[in-house]
């Protein structure tokens, strides 16, 4: 069983967890006696008192009832806390040890789930997967007990009467099980076409203007329509059996109820049985199907939380394949690069490279440009230098030394990238620039932002460099965000800095002036550069030209446009009708 | 999902107002309603006088039959004819019971999804006609959660609580009815006794409400910290982040186990507590009786019965209270929903409208039926009750336009500007300068505040904005593909557009090849917003469903900024084509694609600095000129 092989998780909160199953048989125990005590009030006490003219057995009894009935609650609120506090334990190392992972992932790993699927494994299967242990604690111990306790209370009571039971049992066994068999793959379709019908909002929410600018109002909603009808039929489809439920329990209780009524009946007036246990009687009964119908519950959502646990197992079972070697170099000692026949393929399949036998020296404190069309694996080979993938194949040294031998913080504190998509997080502008060098001065971070010319839009905020930046750095524009990203890693102070298209929302005036900061405030470090922009990069060191993940050139401009024909056509296609 | 009556107390702010509202809606069910009222009442009365029978059968049958025995001694035959008929009654009126709940509960589900179908539809249907501007001030989420949660809660209170609620109202009603029945002065008590057990489901209410209310916020703020954490998993990395994203993770998730185990620890207490209450209530109920027993007031087989009333009357107390938070919960999402049905949707007084037209013989513009190529707008004139016809051709006219998104922060300041057909224009400036915002206002995406802008010489203001937008396609900043195949989604443009069409304006786009390349073509499915397909590519769709739109204006925004400049100059190839004989707008970063303009202006903070053809804003050397040459500044 898979959801066993989470139970390490249960860490510090083994103890409630073990707890409270025992706590509920407790409660079960004082349950299933105060019928007895019932019965037993009304055939001794009660006819007692009318005989004598005294309730001392009716306090007696009564008095026990309730001692049960406090106990019986004391033993349910306890085992309401420790189920709680046990599955909301468990549910947090789990969420920890998932979070942990996801920060160890490389992004090899990061690619093969979703960004969106790993967020839904860490929430709702989580959370899925801490109400169903919340149930179980509950009631997986507490139901069978229930169920067999009942039973034998029952069988102690009016052993004949129990026949009753060996009918009405298998009965709503088998009731059950054809409703949850019928109802089970109903809800599934149900469940899709749901999701189906939310997609489709957030899709209609998300290209609201598309919409608009079509005159596709009434085609979406016609759509809509379809869909809502979809989900109005399979709803209807699955819950016309669960429905069923309801009257088939009240017909076998009702059921049992009279055969009881019959068979205790004769008995009664045969003398082998009193009034009192007709009613203890029927109170077992209803115990015993209850558990059953309980049962059904933990059943169904132990099934439903199976897909959730598989969903995290995937994670915990990923291994992170990027990992810093034992005795690793921390220091990196410039900002030299070399690819030495460096072959790569993100499957690590030779036949499918995207980067073909890459040679390059790079020395430390050049600037590098890197231009080629989509899919030519710019961002790929780049990538490479702070260790985000491995090579597939040859050797990527980095200040003289294999990547592969760095402990990677220190490597990629030495690598500052500038990502394609980048991000920038909640919180004010100040705390993401701290990203780069948590113990930044005000005049460092200042500096980073006049280098990355952001310090003057920064300064037009009211609130300066404390604007709050809102979830995913909503509150600035596209080329503000690019610039504050520069900043940021600005601020690491690196010896080798790569901008992947990191300009591409900003003007080319700003764009030349970044790039100009760059040269004077970084001498040292190398710095390489994407762009589409033939600007960007023509007034480099070098440039890099990459054709599908081949190098068909690498030289300065002017050799470039003497000799390559590739970066002459990007030019001519650029520059064309220059007065 | 936290057990029922113990989730967030949202108070509805009018609930009065909101439950009629949603009682409009259930209206049309009436018939279905009184049947489940009906069934109900039946299914209540089942039970409760089942419970009273059950002091029939002792005092009736038993009682009697045990009297006999002892007269009769050995010479006893119980004859038992009578009590199985009334056996055989008692299973019946079971029977009928269950029947009734099963009618019940189906018209019910019947009421509930027939009545959701109707509010999604009506929800979705409404947002469809909202004005951008609304979609600006809500954030995604928001209007989801009218979707999902608010949508959820209501089907909830309709399928489960609605019922419950008035089959707890009847079984109160029953069983007082018997009890007093029963024995009065036992009644009372047990009216007496209620109070505590309402005092206590109050109280845990209250606490388990407060407790979720924290819950949730806890949650959401973890979950937000996961969603932002994980979506920038690369820059963490880059950044070497890691630990110390551990380190707020583990303050957010240690909070969100304080609060849960509080919230749900209050929850699940409510169910023994109620059920031990019981018990309590049920022992002094005994106790009590036993008094009366023996001071002669009343007998063993009324207690039997009236004890099992005790059981049968705080059940639905408790039922009604913890009911009442979800009514008040699903009121509250009604009150959202409601809220978004009620936002006033895109005005449009426009009358002007598009038309078919051919030429007659004079060369005059007259109305056709068919589709003939040709276009005009048909413009009715109010005052001599005359129409008349202009041509569609794509004149577009700014005249001293001013706009802002609020009212006192104007964005556009005095904009004027002319395209005649088959020019294009193209708009220039840095980020915030307001070229997106032009755009936005010739389609009637926001109404300027002041000034005029005609479109073939008629105010756009006159003309029916659906007629406008169908004259006008559009290739935004951020290109937004729907689920369905690369078929549908170029067919988007023109929904009768034949497979040639499609074609065709695949290849103008030069998306024809790529689509070729795919595992399936033109039927490739697209899902999740275009992300199996390379931001160009879905670029190049874009640019294909406007083609095929084929509109006499066109605007671009932006569409080729993610473009690597050789597949740039292949679209550019392909537009050419496209544009011949349309008005174009286009914005774009990089000059080149804006230097074969007629007319390029050159905007800044909302206004335009600079405007001429290339040639002449090169000499003018002012801003264009830096723009257009910084990129030399440094070589």
């Amino acid at each position: 069983m898979k959801l066993t092989r989470l139970f390490k998780y249960a860490g510090e909160y083994k103890r409630e967890l073990i707890l409270c199953p025992v706590v509920m048989i407790g409660e079960v125990a004082m349950e299933t006696t105060i019928p007895l005590m019932i019965a037993k009030l009304i055939n001794e006490a009660i006819p007692h008192s009318r005989e004598t003219g005294e309730i001392s057995q009716v306090l007696l009894y009564g008095g026990l009832m309730i001692l049960m009935a406090l106990l019986s609650m004391s033993f349910g609120m306890m085992g309401s806390w420790l189920s709680s506090k046990g599955a909301m334990g468990f549910a947090k190392n789990l969420r920890k040890a998932l979070f942990e992972k996801v920060q160890r992932f490389s992004f090899k790993n990061i690619d093969r789930f979703s960004t969106a699927s790993l967020v839904t494994r860490l929430t709702t299967d989580v959370n899925q997967v801490q109400n169903t242990v919340m149930m179980l604690v509950r009631g997986a111990v507490r139901s069978p007990i229930m169920f067999a306790m009942a039973m034998v209370m029952a069988m102690n009571l009016q052993k004949e009467l129990t026949v009753v039971l060996l009918v009405a049992v298998p009965l709503l066994a088998i009731g059950i099980a054809v409703i949850m068999k019928l109802a089970f793959p109903r809800f599934q379709v149900m469940m899709k076409k749901y999701d189906a019908l939310n997609a489709s909002v957030q899709e209609n929410l998300i290209a609201i203007r598309v919409v608009k600018a079509f005159v596709r109002a009434s085609y979406e909603k016609e759509k809509f329509n379809a869909s809502a009808d979809d989900v109005t039929a399979t709803q209807r489809a699955a819950e016309k059996v669960v429905l069923w439920n309801g009257p088939l329990m009240q017909i076998l209780m009702n059921g049992c109820v009279v055969a009881v009524l019959w068979l205790g009946g004769q008995r009664i007036v045969g003398g082998s049985m009193m009034f009192g246990d007709l009613t203890a009687f029927i109170t077992y009964i209803m115990q015993i199907l209850m558990s059953l119908m309980m049962l059904s519950f933990l059943f169904i959502s132990f099934v439903l939380s199976r897909a959730s646990v598989g969903r995290i197992l995937e994670v915990i079972d990923e291994q992170p394949d990027i990992e810093s070697p034992k005795e690793a170099a921390r220091e990196v000692r410039d900002g030299s690069i070399v690819f030495d026949h460096v072959d790569f393929s993100y499957q690590g399949d030779e036949n499918n490279l995207v980067l073909t036998d890459i040679n390059l020296s790079i020395r430390s404190g050049e600037t590098i440009g890197v231009i080629g069309g989509t899919g030519s694996a710019k961002t790929t080979l780049v990538s490479l230098i702070p260790r985000l993938y491995d090579v597939t194949r040859g050797r990527l040294l980095v200040g003289g030394k294999n990547v592969k031998e760095y402990d990677i913080h220190a490597l990629r504190d030495q690598v500052a990238m500038v990502l394609q998509k980048n991000v920038l997080f909640s919180g004010t502008i100040r705390e993401n620039l701290r990203w780069g060098d948590a113990n930044a001065t005000d005049e460092e971070i200042t500096a980073a932002c006049k280098a990355a010319a952001a310090d003057e839009f920064i300064r037009s905020f009211p609130d300066g460099y404390d604007t709050d930046l809102g979830q995913g750095g909503v509150n600035v524009s596209g080329g503000q965000k690019q610039r504050l990203c520069i900043a940021r890693a600005l601020l690491k102070k690196p010896r080798i800095m790569i901008l992947d298209d990191a300009t591409s929302a900003v003007d080319t005036a700003t764009d030349a002036r970044i790039r100009d900061a760059l040269h004077t405030a970084m001498p040292d470090t190398t710095k390489i550069i994407i762009a589409q922009r033939i600007t960007s990069v023509m007034d480099a060191d070098r440039i890099l030209v990459l054709d599908e993940g081949r190098v068909m050139d690498f030289g300065t401009h002017e050799e470039l446009m003497q000799r390559s024909e590739i970066y002459r056509e990007v030019y001519t296609s650029q520059q064309k009708g220059v007065a | 999902m936290p057990p029922r009556g113990a989730r967030p107390v949202a108070k509805p702010k009018n609930a009065k107002g909101t439950l009629n509202r949603l009682m409009g809606y259930l209206k049309p069910h009436k018939g279905r309603l009184i049947l489940v009222a009906a069934c109900i009442l039946v299914s209540t009365l089942v039970s409760t006088t089942g419970t009273y029978l059950l002091k029939e059968v002792v005092n009736s049958f038993l009682e009697p039959l045990l009297q006999q025995k002892e007269a009769e001694g050995a010479a006893f035959a119980a004859d038992f004819a009578p009590f199985i008929r009334f056996l055989v009654l008692m299973m019946l009126m079971y029977v009928a019971g269950a029947l009734s709940t099963l009618v019940y509960n189906r018209a019910m589900m019947m009421v509930s999804t027939s009545t959701l179908n109707r509010i999604r539809k009506e929800m979705f249907t409404h947002m469809e006609d909202l004005p951008i501007r609304y979609f600006d001030q809500h954030t995604h989420g928001e209007i989801m959660s009218r979707y999902t949660n608010d949508t959820d809660t209501l089907r909830e209170f309709l399928s489960q609580s609605f019922p419950q609620a008035i089959s707890s109202l009847f079984s109160i009603l029953f069983s007082l009815f018997y009890m007093i029945r029963l024995n009065v002065w036992l009644t009372l008590l047990v009216i007496a006794l209620m109070p505590v057990m309402l005092f206590a489901t109050g109280q845990i209410g209250k606490h388990s409400g407060k407790n979720f209310a924290a819950q949730q916020k806890a949650v959401g703020a973890l979950n937000g910290y996961i969603e932002e954490t994980i979506e920038g998993q690369r820059v963490v990395q880059v950044f070497c982040h890691e630990e110390k994203a551990k380190e707020d993770f583990d303050g957010k998730n240690e909070a969100v186990r304080v609060a849960g185990t509080r919230a749900n620890t209050f929850a699940s207490m409510l169910g023994p507590i109620m059920n031990n209450l019981g018990h309590c209530n049920y022992v002094i109920t005994a106790l009590v009786g036993a008094v009366l027993i023996v001071k002669g007031y009343t007998d063993v087989g009324v207690l039997v019965s009236f004890l099992a009333f005790t059981r049968q009357f705080s059940q639905p107390i408790s039922n009604v209270a913890q009911q009442f938070n979800v009514i008040m919960l699903a009121l509250a999402g009604s009150e959202r929903i409601f809220e978004l049905m009620d936002e006033p949707v895109e005005k449009d007084e426009g009358y002007v409208t598009l038309v078919n037209a051919r030429r007659d013989d004079q060369g005059r513009i007259t109305e056709s039926r068919e589709r003939t190529g040709l276009w005009a707008w048909k413009h009715p004139h109010q005052a001599d009750g005359t129409v008349t016809y202009t041509e569609l051709k794509g004149d577009v006219v700014f005249e001293d336009v001013t706009f802002g998104y609020v009212p006192e922060k104007t964005v556009l300041h005095n904009i004027s500007l002319y395209a005649k057909p088959g020019q294009k224009i193209a708009f220039v400036g840095s980020t915030g300068a307001g070229k997106t915002t032009i755009t936005n206002l010739i389609n009637r995406f926001y109404d300027i505040q002041g000034g005029k802008i005609r479109y073939d010489g008629i105010n756009i203001e006159k003309i029916k904005k659906d007629d406008l937008r169908h004259s006008l396609a559009m290739v935004l900043q951020d290109t937004h593909l729907f689920t369905g195949t690369v078929r549908d989604n170029i067919r988007y443009g023109k929904l009768d557009a034949s497979e040639e069409e499609i074609q065709r304006a695949a290849s103008i786009a030069n998306a024809d090849f790529f689509i070729r390349h795919l595992p399936q073509g033109y039927d490739t499915m697209i899902t999740g917003d275009g992300s199996n397909l390379s931001q160009g590519q879905r670029q190049l769709l874009a640019i294909a469903r406007a083609a095929v739109a084929d509109p006499p204006v066109l605007i671009l925004d932006e569409a080729t900024s993610s473009i690597d400049t050789r597949t740039e100059a292949l679209i550019e190839k392909g537009m050419d084509g496209l544009m011949k004989g349309r008005t174009v707008f286009v914005i774009a970063h990089r000059l080149s694609t804006v230097r074969n303009s007629q007319a390029i202006m050159v905007l800044e903070n909302g206004r335009i600095i600079e405007r001429g053809d290339h040639e002449s804003l090169i000499a003018q050397q002012g801003k264009y000129y830096q723009l257009y040459t910084g990129m030399f500044e440094l070589s």
